[in-house]
């Protein structure tokens, strides 16, 4: 499995918030994206799994390569491409009206994939999300009974049991306190080793504690850009752009 | 360390209270006294005037105690306090006179009988209002059947789809929730029964209630489904479903309360409409279970038919048929609030 961005650029109306971003993205790789607010982080990773044209007025450049083959060409089953390339939101969103369980294998009755046996499934999910101890006397709960935490975790089960080839992670533990965000940094390590992970963050300690590389975004009274991209340990240690420096010192942003 | 007693020194103390009480026994006796001195009469002319002497006194007391600021609140409290009895008293006066009236023209009786061999002036022990239940129950149900796929398709499409044309449809059915009753009934009359059918009968009246009923459902089912995330249509979208199956799956169940509140809307909105029944229905006095053949009667068309046979025992008959329509609507008003309720629960 490959993934490679090449030209994407973003538009909100006449807002151009995304410039030029070329990324090609390691197979069981963890890469993180850092920059401040605003700069087109969330943007460019919903472009990858096509989600930014459901905003109204969205509109892109560019190509998103899964495999060679361009997401965005005519044709392609735009939800084939959202069940090899899942997604983690921002804030925790299970679905309210289901439980623990159907949540997880929402996704499954959504595309209408079929799989033999389902509880096993729904155990390897929520034991990969690091849930199952915690859920399994009470699959049948509703998943608004759990902590945020938890919530979030049951998020990463159910985007995992459409068995994604790349799973594109919005800020995910911004709304969590720091014992969730252990628990799915750890999530997201076990999880590397048979995927590829995209992961938006704000928190520069967690993106060198989990990615193996960073990209750095900066808008600069224009468009988003890429400024530096680099395995997470050089981005950190001898950055090469002064401004990437001056940001992961904490000198602004 | 002992633990203080916990007070509530922002409450009004037990004299600040009683003097509270004594300036609204003051403002009464000087109401009855200036209403029995000057030439005005009459029940309102006491509200009116205890309502003056009231915030006159009121508002000096507090002047005098608090200052010139608390004075004017005062009297911006008083004035909202007075709009709202107003605004509710009219319903309690409607509900008395309604139950007053009615209750003598209630017996299980009536319950079990039809007017088919009764005519309106007979004694209450000789018919009954059979026929106009399951008749309104027959309207309704068929107008509910036609109305709310429709309104919540509309719904759907103002809220999901948001095409080209969702402003200019969230307009008509915003115009359509105020086209008149008689409109309504006027228009099937004049397109569906003269130039198809050619009987009266109960779809037709249904086929109007339909079109009253499709704006309330339709406007309340938008405001409910805005109400659900948009976090929630991306987690499905995100997961490989279509823009349908999303809907059906996850913003529909998230939103089902809601919608069964809107379809009890419906519901309570044309549930007493009379003025298409007279035109379409043709108002028969026998249980019609047939809502395509035949004069099917109703609760208003019966109330309408009682009043106008004037005999005492007529208008008691009006009159019970008007409490059983309130009780019919008070229990799907109750019914919704269990069914939202028991959501949250």
């Amino acid at each position: 499995m490959t993934l490679e961005t090449r030209g994407i650029h973003a538009w909100f109306g006449s807002n151009h918030v995304l410039s030029d971003i070329n990324l090609a993205f390691a197979d069981g790789s963890v890469t993180a994206l850092i920059g401040p607010s605003g700069c087109g982080k969330s943007t460019f990773i919903r472009t990858i799994n096509r989600m930014h044209e459901f905003i109204p007025g969205a509109a892109m450049a560019g190509e998103v390569l899964l495999d060679g083959k361009d997401v965005y060409a005519p044709g392609v089953d735009v939800t084939k491409i959202r069940l090899q390339i899942g997604m983690v939101f921002q804030k925790p969103n299970p679905f309210p009206s289901m439980t623990i369980g159907e949540n997880v294998l929402s996704g499954l009755k959504l595309s209408q994939l079929k799989v033999e046996n389902k509880d096993e499934l729904l155990e390897d999910c929520l034991q990969r999300a690091g849930l199952w101890n915690e859920v399994k006397d009470r699959l049948d709960a509703h998943g608004g009974s759990l902590s945020g935490g938890q919530q979030q975790r049951l998020c990463i089960a159910r985007a995992l049991a459409v068995k994604p080839q790349v799973l594109l992670m919005d800020e995910p533990c911004s709304a969590l306190d720091p014992g969730s965000t252990l628990r799915i940094e750890e999530t997201i390590r076990h999880l590397s080793q048979t995927m590829t992970i995209i992961i938006v963050t704000h928190n520069m300690q967690q993106a060198a504690r989990v990615s193996d590389y960073t990209a750095f975004f900066l808008a600069d009274g224009g468009p988003g850009q890429m400024i530096e991209y680099a395995p997470t340990t050089e981005i950190f240690a001898q950055p090469k752009d002064q401004r990437t420096e001056n940001y992961v010192t904490g000198r602004f942003g | 360390m002992s633990t203080p007693r916990p007070t509530r020194p922002w409450t009004p103390s037990l004299i600040q209270r009683l003097t509270d009480f004594l300036v609204v026994i003051v403002s009464m006796i000087l109401a009855v006294a200036v209403v029995e001195v000057t030439p005005l009469k009459g029940k309102l002319a006491y509200l009116f005037a205890f309502f003056l002497i009231y915030i006159a006194i009121s508002t000096v007391y507090r002047g005098m105690r608090t200052g010139s600021a608390a004075a004017k609140n005062n009297v911006v409290q008083a004035l909202v306090a007075f709009a709202a009895l107003v605004a509710i008293t009219p319903i309690f006066s409607i509900l008395f006179t309604v139950v007053s009236k009615g209750i003598k023209g209630i017996s299980f009786g009536i319950f079990t009988r039809d007017m088919s061999l009764a005519t309106p002036t007979d004694p209450l022990t000789s018919g009954g209002l059979l026929h106009a239940i399951t008749g309104t129950l027959t309207l309704v149900l068929c107008a509910l059947i036609m109305s709310v796929p429709i309104g919540i398709l509309t719904a759907l499409y103002l809220t999901e789809i948001r095409g080209r044309f969702t402003r200019p449809i969230r307009f008509l059915v915003q115009a359509m929730s105020g086209v008149p009753s008689i409109v309504a009934g006027l228009f099937i009359l004049s397109a569906v029964l003269y130039p198809i059918t050619k009987q009266y009968s109960g779809f037709m009246g249904s086929l109007a209630l339909t079109i009253l009923m499709i704006p309330t459902i339709a406007r309340t089912s938008e405001e409910v489904l805005k109400l659900i995330p948009n976090d929630l249509r991306e987690a499905g979208v995100a997961l490989g479903g279509t823009q349908w199956r999303t809907v059906a799956m996850i913003v529909i169940p998230a939103a089902r309360s809601g919608l069964v509140t809107a379809m009890i809307l419906g519901i309570a909105r044309i549930a007493g409409e009379t003025a298409p029944l007279l035109l379409l229905t043709g108002g028969g006095d026998r249980v019609n279970p047939n809502p395509f053949s035949g004069p099917m009667g109703s609760l208003p068309y019966y109330i309408w038919k009682s009043f106008n046979a004037g005999s005492p025992e007529a208008i008691t008959r009006a009159w019970a048929g008007l409490l059983v329509l309130l009780v019919v609507v008070f229990i799907l008003f109750i019914s919704a609030r269990l069914l939202v309720n028991r959501k949250k629960a």
